[in-house]
């Protein structure tokens, strides 16, 4: 039984005087409690998948079912982490994370409870009521990802959360991201443009192509590196070999990709 | 122990400097005032200027003094200052509500788009014999032309300021299942304050330019009144008598203004 299925959707993005096919026939369904990793270079569509997904916009064609339900208002149910962190300036990290529950008309002394004990959890107790200015890439990220878990969402859409940060920070996090969610039993799609983090974190990997967007490949990540945590996972020998496989894919998908523009350029002249 | 020495005398002159150069500034901008006045008291008393058209500072003084202690001033000044302030407040606040509606409705924007520049482009003060017209020569139609002339350019300056929200914060609410209210109090409205509040101070100036058109118009009371009665019974130091009295209360109404905004500005952030 599969927990989120996209079914033929493709999207086009409209303009006055021009249009761009962002997607083309995209399908894939998952199960619940996988972790999925989106891999792919920047344009090939994945943040408006997420999107779509998210139900912030609507696909052109296809279909996106959520437990069977059209993602239409599912919007409660599902914790979508945009690219930066968005965390609002006028608003202290604690009322941030209360965002969720205050829109959604669930907010209590509960909630307040909650999002103090989530902040805690990823390290963030004294800075609760301070304003994201004060914080560092790191701590507003986790802050982020907190505001995105305090509705329990059935599923998290993670727009490459890490991208911003230096390496160390990045690995850290990843690390901290990777037992909360594991704690909570979160189904996951995470986009992210590194092999590396794609491997470490995920269950299966969907290699996207772009112009238009489609999948081009899914890799599913060695049993034996799935509930290893990142770190392990980067040290452990499968993980190399599993790394110059994808790497060999996007290369070949990026050669096609210079091809098709060389191609596009010389009807042109 | 030397070191720190050094660094607080350096820091002590870079104050002591600073200090000094404010003093410089001051010193200019008060011997400017005097001089400023002075000559035109010279100028007065020796016929250069004819003191008839002219007036003098001496004599402008002694009119504001005289009008003072009989009372007469009282009334005018509080009419004005009350007629300006409302029509400031009821300028900037239909601005906003203007501008919140047009977010509300991508459509309606659209719609409205070619009347609000025109009447953007209009100068608001031609309304003034229309508005007398339809309101009755008294303070309505004179709070309304303080209000008319501030509460387009409100409207556009505010829509413009909502459109610029970075619509990602709008994405995060959406994301949660926000109603446009929702998004509009806890994304727009509060990015948006600062801006809001700058509006004040420009529609603070607007509102006396329409109140002293408005009272030139009706005739009745207010400082606008005094100048326009002075012109007509050739009592020109009360014209200027009346200048010197709007200078000073719209300049005083500013900076109030001006206090208020780095208030709210300090608290809605904090
Ligand atoms: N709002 C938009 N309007 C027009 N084109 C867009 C818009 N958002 C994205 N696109 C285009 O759609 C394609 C996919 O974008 P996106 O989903 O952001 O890719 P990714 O997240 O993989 O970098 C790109 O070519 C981009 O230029
Ligand atoms: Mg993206």
């Amino acid at each position: 039984m599969s927990f989120l299925t996209l079914d033929h959707v493709s999207h086009y993005y409209f303009s006055k005087n021009n249009y761009t096919k962002a997607l083309d026939d995209i399908s894939f369904s998952i199960q619940k409690g996988e972790f999925i990793a989106l891999l792919g270079p920047s344009g090939c569509g994945k943040s408006t998948i997420l999107s779509i997904i998210a139900g912030i916009i609507k696909q052109t064609e296809g279909k996106v079912s959520l437990q069977k339900k059209e993602v239409e208002t599912t919007a409660s149910e599902i914790g979508y982490m945009l690219q930066q962190d968005y965390l609002f300036p006028w608003k202290t990290i604690v009322d941030n994370v209360l965002l969720g529950p205050k829109i959604t008309h669930t907010h209590s002394k509960n909630t307040e409870q909650k999002a103090l004990k989530l902040l805690k959890e990823v390290g963030l107790a004294e800075v609760a009521n301070a304003y994201p200015s004060s914080l560092s890439g790191g701590m507003r990220q986790r802050a982020a990802l907190v505001r995105t878990l305090i509705n329990d969402p059935k599923i998290l859409l993670l727009d490459e959360p890490f991208s911003a940060l230096d390496y160390q920070t990045k690995l850290k996090l990843e690390e901290l991201v990777s037992k909360l969610l594991k704690a909570y039993h979160k189904t996951t799609i995470l986009v992210t443009h590194d092999i590396g983090e794609a491997i470490a974190m995920s269950d299966r990997i969907f290699v996207m192509d772009a112009n238009p967007g489609t999948i081009s490949k899914v890799f599913e990540v060695p049993i034996e590196l799935r509930n290893e945590p990142p770190l392990l996972v980067r040290r452990h020998p499968k993980y190399q070999i599993l790394f110059d496989k994808v790497w060999e894919e996007l290369d070949q998908r990026e050669n096609v990709q210079t091809k098709k523009v060389v191609s596009i350029n010389n009807e042109g002249d | 122990m030397k070191a720190t020495n050094t660094d607080e005398q350096l820091f002590k002159a870079y104050l002591s400097k600073v200090k000094k150069e404010t003093k410089i500034v001051y010193t200019w901008q008060v011997s400017i005032l005097i001089t400023f006045v002075l000559l035109w008291e010279i100028a007065s008393r020796l016929y250069w200027i004819d003191p008839l058209l002219f007036s003098s500072p001496t004599t402008i003084c002694q009119v504001i003094i005289e009008k003072f202690s009989n009372g007469s001033l009282f009334t005018h000044l509080e009419v004005t200052l009350l007629e300006t302030i409302a029509g400031f407040l009821i300028g900037t606040l239909f601005g906003i509500l203007l501008a919140i509606s047009l977010w509300t409705s991508k459509r309606f924007s659209r719609i409205m788009d070619p009347y609000l520049v025109i009447l953007n482009a209009m100068p608001k003060v031609a309304l003034g014999p229309i508005i007398i017209v339809a309101l009755g020569p008294g303070y309505v139609s004179i709070i309304a032309m303080g209000a008319i002339i501030s509460v387009i350019i409100t409207t556009l300056v505010v829509y413009s300021a909502f459109n610029e929200v970075d619509p990602n914060f709008e994405k995060v609410l959406i994301s949660f299942g926000a109603s446009k209210w929702q998004i509009f109090k806890h994304a727009i409205f509060p990015a948006t304050l600062p801006a809001m509040i700058s509006t004040l101070k420009v529609n603070v100036g607007l509102s006396w330019v329409g109140v002293i058109v408005g009272e030139f118009l009706v005739s009745k009371q207010g400082l606008g009144y005094l100048i326009i009665y002075g012109f007509q019974v050739f009592d020109f130091s009360l014209v200027m008598a009346s200048l010197v009295l709007i200078a000073i209360f719209a300049a005083i109404m500013y900076k109030f203004v001006e206090r208020m905004e780095a208030w709210l500005i300090k608290h809605s952030s904090s």
